[in-house]
């Protein structure tokens, strides 16, 4: 038995806001997903917006290059504002 | 009592009470989720219009749906027919949701403020009750052989009932692209089985009652 | 009644937040653990820890399902239309939740399908509690007030399980069953306060619903096979054992209020304990209701079986037709 295909769901809570992820079901074609997802992720008024993409379309970093993806950011503070010294007295910094 | 919001109470209460027995008997779970959606659009809808029509003599919503036998119900025919299979009841859907949709677009643009209020409610939801219905007559219609068959048989067996849901040509523009899309083939008109609004049913009505009223009319009288 | 229990899933939801954003350095399967940060799909992870929460998970979704049954029973019956409107509402989340779960297994690399396939084929358990039947309207309030309270009591501590998708899931699913709980006591409550017989009705729901629903906790913990190692690995927080005496003793004062009896003669106020003495759920009964000789286990599955069987030539209507249409968008 192989089953409809995995979509993934993303929902924008409210305007304003990023579409974040909330979950995945099974439909048949991208058009029932979007629907399905409209009745099992916004029963309670959870969203105003819905993305769905195939869960098969999604590439994804994995756990193995996590390290080389994520560790060299890791030294570079001067990224961050709170690395540098603002002379006393210096306003609107 | 206003006969208009009895007739479209009583249409999606038995709608809900049909549509409610799918519960934990869909194809797929994500169905089951949309159909209970759906039926509790109708039961929301057939709430609001029951208790205005009540409003007349007194009587609730609940007195209008437990306590009235079936000579006193306004519904369609089509409303009340058994489920069949899935073919069956997205047909049935797909045909009420359209007659619905026009009712309540003419009330909403009516002169009856009430009605008007509770229409304006009810026709986005009964937009997307067509919606469901008419992509699914779609794939059915246009799926595998036998989904082809079964949605044919569905939709001949159902067509003789659709003549008594009114508005025959805005009801058609709706329906006919749809199964024209869905690849089958739209019946002739013929045999044209009426009484609903006269309260002349089909047997199915008083079984499908007496399972809705049993408990209430069991305990006369009590808060539940 | 549940605020309490709400805002310890809030908290659990607020931890998880703090622990993602600690930041640790934590990178093996065990610091992880260690640090209360979430295992999350791709990590590495011990097979068997993969196996336990594929079990567990699976059967708390199968569970979700065939929980649908017997409230699902009343819906066509029940006695106001508010009351039917709720109980259709209530139904349609245990498909919802159900479907959550099967989600947070698949990211375990199983399909739903093969999970469904283990369910009707007895490989995989639910809840012995879906194999009792409903036989009056008051059962749908007992199954509100004991069922989902004892579920409750359940799964506020699975929101802080070490598997990031389940937790997440069961943070949700409990958000939402906050009204659950509610709308049965407040059944019972109508019952109880309601005609004599209405208030008969709903003491027998209590007498018959009372021991299989604290026998939803499991077998006392001396027996109890898997919990050692799912707590160190933090998928469970609290024992058997434990988990059921918090429910006795929320349930108690619950009673009080409605005007009915708990079934218990044994039923007293320790107070070396702080806590309720009760009598036990018989677990030979659990027990055999567990292997497939409960009142209604052969239904349940025969109705789950038969809507997957009817079900199938609709499945394969719409993967066919995605499948023209795919086709020709492409050549388009």
């Amino acid at each position: 038995m192989s089953g409809w295909p995995l979509w993934e769901v993303f929902v924008r809570p409210r305007r304003g806001l990023a579409h974040g992820h909330v979950g995945s079901l099974h439909a048949p074609d991208a058009e029932m997903a979007l629907r399905n997802a409209r009745d099992v992720y916004t029963r309670r008024q959870e969203g105003v917006s819905i993305w769905v993409v195939s869960a098969a379309a999604i590439t994804a970093s994995s756990p193995d290059e996590k390290d080389a993806f994520f560790d060299p950011a890791a030294d570079k503070v001067y990224r961050h504002p709170t690395f540098y010294d603002v002379p006393e007295g210096a306003k609107h910094l | 009592m206003s006969s208009e919001a009895l007739e479209l109470g009583d249409d999606a209460l038995i709608a809900a009470q049909r549509l409610a027995e799918w519960c934990a008997s869909a194809p797929e779970l994500e169905e089951d989720l949309a159909l209970a959606n759906i039926a509790l659009d109708q039961l929301g809808a057939a709430r609001l219009f029951l208790s205005y029509a009540g409003e007349a003599d007194g009587r609730t919503e609940d007195d209008l749906a437990y306590l009235r036998d079936d000579r006193e119900f306004r519904n369609c025919l089509l409303a009340e027919l058994p489920n069949g299979d899935f073919a069956v009841t997205m047909a049935k859907l797909l045909f009420l949701a359209a007659a619905q949709k026009l009712r309540y677009d003419a009330l909403a643009a009516g002169p009856d403020a009430r009605l008007a209020a509770i229409a304006a409610k009810t026709r986005k939801e009964t937009a997307y009750h067509l919606d469901h219905a008419a992509r699914w007559v779609v794939r059915l219609g246009d799926g595998t052989a036998e989904s082809h068959r079964r949605m044919q048989d569905a939709v001949d067996a159902l067509w003789p009932y659709t003549h008594e849901l009114g508005e025959r040509a805005a009801w058609l523009a709706l329906v006919e692209p749809v199964l024209a899309e869905a690849t089958l083939d739209r019946p002739a008109d013929g045999w044209a089985p009426a009484g609903g609004r006269d309260g002349v049913h089909t047997e199915h009505l008083s079984y499908l009652l007496a399972e809705m009223q049993v408990v209430h009319r069991a305990h006369p009288g009590a808060r539940w | 009644m549940d605020d309490a229990l709400l805002t310890q899933v809030e908290a659990a939801e607020s931890d998880l937040r703090t622990a993602a954003a600690a930041r640790l350095a934590a990178s093996t399967f065990d610091e992880v653990i260690a640090a209360d940060q979430k295992i999350e799909p791709r990590d590495a992870m011990p097979e068997a820890y993969r196996k336990t929460l594929i079990r567990q998970i699976a059967q708390h979704a199968h569970s979700e399902i065939i929980g649908m049954q017997p409230e699902g029973n009343w819906i066509s019956r029940a006695p106001s239309l508010k009351r039917k409107a709720i109980l259709l509402a209530k139904v349609q989340d245990e498909a919802g939740h159900g479907l959550y779960l099967y989600a947070a297994a698949e990211t375990l690399g199983v399909s739903r399908a093969d999970l469904v396939d283990a369910l009707l084929d007895g490989r995989q358990k639910y809840s012995s509690i879906f194999n009792y039947p409903t036989l009056t309207w008051a059962d749908v309030g007992a199954i509100g007030w004991l069922v989902d309270g004892a579920a409750i009591v359940n799964q506020v501590p699975l929101c802080r399980c070490s598997y990031g998708p389940y937790a997440r899931a069961m943070i949700r699913v409990c958000k939402e069953e906050s009204f659950h709980q509610r709308q049965g006591y407040e059944i019972l409550h109508t019952l109880a306060h309601g005609t004599e017989a209405q208030h008969a009705m709903a003491q027998d729901a209590l007498d018959r619903w009372w021991y299989p629903s604290l026998a939803m906790f499991g077998p006392p913990d001396a027996d109890s096979t898997h919990s050692e190692r799912s707590m160190a690995w933090k998928i469970k927080r609290f024992s058997n054992d434990e988990l059921r005496q918090r429910f006795v003793d929320m349930c108690v004062g619950q009673a009080e209020i409605l005007g009915l009896r708990i079934p218990d003669d044994g039923l007293r106020w320790n107070e070396q304990r702080g806590a309720y003495d009760f009598t036990a759920p018989d677990y030979a009964e659990l027990m055999r209701v567990i292997k497939g000789d409960g009142p209604c286990n052969r239904q349940r599955i025969e109705h789950r079986r038969r809507a997957h069987a009817e079900g199938a030539w609709v499945r394969e209507a719409a993967e066919a037709y995605a499948r023209k249409h795919a086709t020709a968008t492409v050549a388009a």
